[in-house]
């Protein structure tokens, strides 16, 4: 197998499980943290919006580690520079 | 998603205009174009003020803007929120212009594009020791890096630089996928998902730069906040 094909072969997979496998970990944080908010509401309902502001904040944070893996498949797919130096040799 | 291809990952890559060695990509022209947006109408806004019980739609929205953005800023803070509001204000409202405008077809939000967001994230990293410096001193500023001992140094100052790193990667992030998204949409249903993901889209980029302003307002007064502790231990 040539160099190019197997770039490209390894690109894509390795895009998808980064995506696939980053988004398993803040889903379940994500889904955790809202639990515990709406159930701190429901208690504390004239705290609503600090609750709301934290979680916000909060929800930002977790989500990154998957807008990281999101931005790793984009490169690896998009603007993957062993790519571009195969091509351009 | 007029002039950016499914390929480009950052609105850097797309010359608008050149001229000689002088380029201009389409970053640039739209940042200009949102800063241009922003200072034309709060100088119409505020040309003429009134104090009066009667007063136009435009300063009302302008007056609402400001006065929640200080609200908040005096949530986190639990300071008054003078010092902060032309910093975090600013911030606030560059991004969310820059994020909201993309309803405008052909446009393309500057805050897609990394250097834009690096931008951003460095004037944060450059105003947490400002803001610490100017309230507790040179001395008493460097002394929050070697609490609780000297072994916490090496981590504070990688957690100054990761942080920095995770406000620009996520504004980035959050935007860039936005458009990528629609893009792709566009490719495989062009008829009507596209539309429900650019209103998510919208919604995004307002919790987004809200995020943003709400982070550097918290990494500000986290700097700030060893001199306020002492002068509660004192008052007790």
């Amino acid at each position: 197998m040539d160099s190019i094909s197997l770039i490209g072969m390894a690109s894509v997979i390795t895009s998808g499980l980064t995506i696939g496998m980053g988004a398993i970990g803040p889903a379940l944080g994500e889904g955790r943290a809202v639990a515990q908010a709406l159930s701190a509401i429901a208690q504390q309902p004239d705290e609503t919006s600090t609750i709301t502001r934290t979680l916000f904040v909060g929800l930002a944070m977790v989500e990154s580690t998957a807008i990281y893996c999101f931005v790793i498949s984009m490169i690896l797919i998009f603007a993957n520079p062993f790519w571009d130096y195969v091509i351009s040799h | 998603m007029g002039i950016m291809g499914l390929k480009d990952i950052s609105p850097d890559a797309v010359n608008i205009w050149q001229w000689g060695v002088i380029s201009m990509n389409a970053t640039i022209l739209y940042t200009w174009i949102v800063m241009a947006l922003l200072t034309i109408v709060s100088w119409l806004v505020t040309r003429k003020l009134s104090t009066e019980a009667r007063l136009s739609r435009w300063q009302n929205l302008l007056e609402v803007l400001v006065a929640g953005i200080s609200g908040q800023i005096r949530d986190v803070s639990r300071e008054e929120s003078d010092r902060y509001l032309p910093f975090v204000g600013t911030l606030f409202l560059f991004i969310v212009v820059s994020n909201l405008l993309t309803i405008i077809p052909g446009y393309v939000p500057p805050t897609g594009s990394l250097s834009t967001t690096a931008a951003l994230a460095i004037c944060v990293f450059v105003a947490v020791p400002v803001y610490g410096i100017a309230d507790q001193g040179l001395v008493g500023y460097l002394k929050h890096y070697v609490r609780p001992t000297v072994f916490m140094l090496p981590f504070h100052v990688m957690g100054e630089f990761s942080r920095t790193l995770a406000l620009a990667v996520r504004l980035f992030g959050n935007i860039m996928s936005g458009t990528k998204i629609v893009a792709i949409l566009l490719a495989i249903a062009p008829l009507f998902f596209p539309i429900l993901m650019q209103a998510l889209g919208l919604l995004i980029g307002l919790i987004q730069a809200y995020v943003f302003a709400i982070l550097a307002m918290v990494y500000i007064a986290s700097a700030t906040r060893a001199r306020r502790e002492k002068e509660q231990l004192n008052k007790q």
